[in-house]
């Protein structure tokens, strides 16, 4: 029927059809817009579902808080250096073991320094360890992820690289590194980096093996989307989510380790503070009940803070898996 | 099926090879300090150092070097500790410690399976309900908080309760306890994790939607398909924790001074005892690959549909 009325009228449509009608048009963003717009905001979305989490947005609200305490505090009056003895100025001896008070809030260490500096001082390393293990980690994982998927014929050679470094367990390739390296800041970072960026690239390439073809992607590219646009659109919201986790875990992840190394003592020299270190120094006192102070603060410090990071980033990820937007 | 396995053993026999050729290679990069024993550098002069390092091979080119520990390595020879125990062979120093972590660790690893298990299926019973809740607690807790930190607090608080001593002691029977319950604590969250996640995957099937329609009661959907589904992912794991109680646990061995396998990689470390902290690592990475070997394997036996099309990456 249609082909019929298609034949009859022939001669009609020809005639509609001028040659102006052929020249290309200008491109409007705006107006391309138009079309398919609708008001779904991915961060926006991201952000409500986060927000009914309760308790990761009260975490949240503290973590912020800690973060912004661990930078001030040195710049606060009448705090005491992390890494000076402090000593008393009748007896001139060092003010050793002294337990909290107003001087000295959360007392002081075996040799006389000021634990509650320490333990600032010491949060601020292992947050910056746990800040630059996660950049290099995500920077090294997309990397290496995107060449694994992208570029066939690497993907055999990656792929057995890959499978080596799994197949060893992690806490031994970290000690490893650190057990070779000059013990320090470099090492204990580049130790982490090295032992969790595979993670990472797996997903990278299982994500963009899956989705480089699907028809959404092809279609974008017909339409001739820049890659750039590819990238920030229709890839980078999957990658959203993880990316927030894992940097949002390298903190756990890094003061545990750097607790871990510090314990097995291939870690921070003694005179960074560091949660390591501090856990360590305070661990001698476990013996004496009235010492425990020295153990109890850096404890609960650190457990604040890792399982606040944890929450946080568990949550996060919920949040920004599109899959549970409405 | 056979092919299977061969395709899979040789992968790992490689992946072994590798591993141990590049842990040699790195051990080479060391500072040649860590090989003069308890004599130390300062008092050897120069010379003296050289006769050492020519002793032991450690002046030949590495290749060599490499064939000497090959070939010592397939006699079952691990070299001698350095300052440990100085010229003890490695593997008489193994063989004193093993018997305990394989004890503590097989100990701890009955105790999670038990109990991990069970609080998996518990939680995914009660899906979204206090159980789950305190469950998911205790996991977050266990996976956020390091380990030395509650372990510290069992060893200061718990021993103090029960009026036992802070450290393992042969003699006392009850010491033998606390530390193998410590030990597993954090596996019982790691398995209730996954317990629970798998069964609530298996849970969204549609063959139990199937099931519940035809009227089966829910605890003979939970028991006679959820849970023995999702048992199977979990048994890939089951060879790498048995094999992985050989390495016992760092941080136990050595807060409880047990005499076993994780406190002696501290010690070895902390001496810079260079040819024993090579042998450990050599010996937990090999355990690592053969777990999972045997866990795929394993995986492999439970679950027919599983073939070897795309290895690695796909697991």
């Amino acid at each position: 029927m249609a082909l019929d009325y298609l034949e009859e009228n022939y001669e009609t449509f020809n005639q509609d059809l001028e040659d102006a009608m052929f020249e290309f048009a200008d491109y409007d963003a705006k107006e391309a817009e138009r079309t398919g717009y609708s008001n779904y905001s991915y961060w926006r979305s991201t952000w409500r579902s986060f927000l009914k989490n309760r308790i990761a947005v009260v975490l949240m609200l503290f973590v912020v808080f800690i973060v912004g305490f661990t930078i001030i505090q040195p710049y606060l009056p009448n705090q005491y250096e992390p890494t000076v003895v402090n000593i008393s100025e009748e007896t001139g001896r060092q003010l050793r073991n002294i337990p909290p008070n107003d001087q000295f809030w959360f007392g002081t260490n075996a040799i006389g320094q000021d634990l509650w500096a320490r333990i600032w001082s010491g949060t601020r390393t292992s947050l910056f360890i746990g800040l630059i293990v996660g950049l290099s980690e995500l920077t090294l994982g997309i990397l290496i992820g995107s060449i694994w998927g992208y570029v066939r014929k690497l993907d055999t050679l990656i792929t057995e690289i890959y499978n080596v470094i799994n197949n060893i367990p992690r806490t031994i390739i970290l000690v490893l590194f650190a057990y070779i390296m000059k013990p320090g800041l470099f090492t204990i970072i580049f130790a982490m980096a090295i032992t969790r960026w595979t993670e990472m690239a797996r997903f990278v390439r299982n994500l963009i093996i899956i989705i480089r073809d699907r028809e959404y992607n092809l279609a974008s590219r017909c339409l001739g989307t820049p890659t750039s646009r590819i990238i920030s659109k229709n890839l980078l919201p999957y990658l959203v989510s993880v990316i927030m986790l894992r940097l949002a875990l390298a903190i756990p992840l890094a003061i545990g380790s750097e607790v871990f190394l510090t314990y097995i003592g291939i870690g921070l020299p003694v005179d960074i503070p560091s949660l390591g270190n501090l856990i360590n120094e305070g661990r001698v006192f476990i013996m004496v009940s009235a010492l425990r102070y020295q153990l109890l603060f850096p404890a609960a410090v650190l457990s604040m803070i890792t399982i606040s990071f944890y929450v946080i980033g568990n949550g996060f990820a919920d949040a920004a898996d599109p899959k549970n937007h409405v | 099926m056979l092919k299977y396995f061969v395709k899979r053993l040789l992968r790992s026999i490689l992946t072994l090879f590798i591993v141990i050729t590049v842990v040699f290679l790195l051990m080479r990069l060391m500072p040649e300090e860590g090989y003069f024993g308890e004599n130390g550098v300062d008092k050897l002069d120069e010379a003296q150092q050289e006769a050492i390092l020519e002793s032991m091979g450690l002046k030949d080119p590495v290749y060599i070097q490499l064939e000497h520990f090959y070939t010592d390595l397939l006699k079952g020879d691990l070299g001698e500790s350095l300052i440990f125990r100085p010229n003890v062979p490695i593997k008489e120093i193994i063989a004193q410690k093993l018997p305990y972590s394989l004890w503590f660790g097989l100990f701890a690893l009955g105790l999670s399976l038990v109990f991990g298990i069970t609080m998996g299926i518990t939680m995914a019973r009660h899906k979204g309900k206090l159980a789950d809740k305190l469950g998911t607690s205790y996991v977050v807790f266990i996976s956020a908080v390091p380990a030395i930190i509650y372990y510290l607090f069992i060893q200061i608080y718990v021993t103090g309760i029960l009026n036992l001593p802070l450290l393992f002691d042969v003699e006392i029977k009850k010491s033998w306890l606390i530390p193998g319950i410590a030990m597993s604590l954090g596996s019982i969250s790691g398995y209730a994790m996954w317990m629970r996640r798998y069964m609530v995957d298996e849970l969204n099937k549609d063959y139990i939607k199937l099931a519940t329609a035809k009227g089966l009661s829910r605890r003979k959907i939970m028991y006679t398909h959820v849970m023995r589904n999702a048992l199977v992912p979990m048994v890939q794991y089951l060879p790498s924790s048995i094999l992985f109680t050989i390495a016992g646990s760092i941080y136990v061995e050595s807060l409880f001074s047990i005499p076993g396998m994780g406190g002696l990689l501290v010690s070895a470390i902390q001496m810079q005892d260079n040819t024993l902290v090579q042998a450990l690592v050599l010996i937990y990475s090999s355990i690592g690959i053969i777990g999972l070997f045997l866990g795929d394997v394993l995986m492999a036996v439970f679950d027919p549909r599983i073939k070897l099309q795309k290895a690695g990456g796909g697991r």
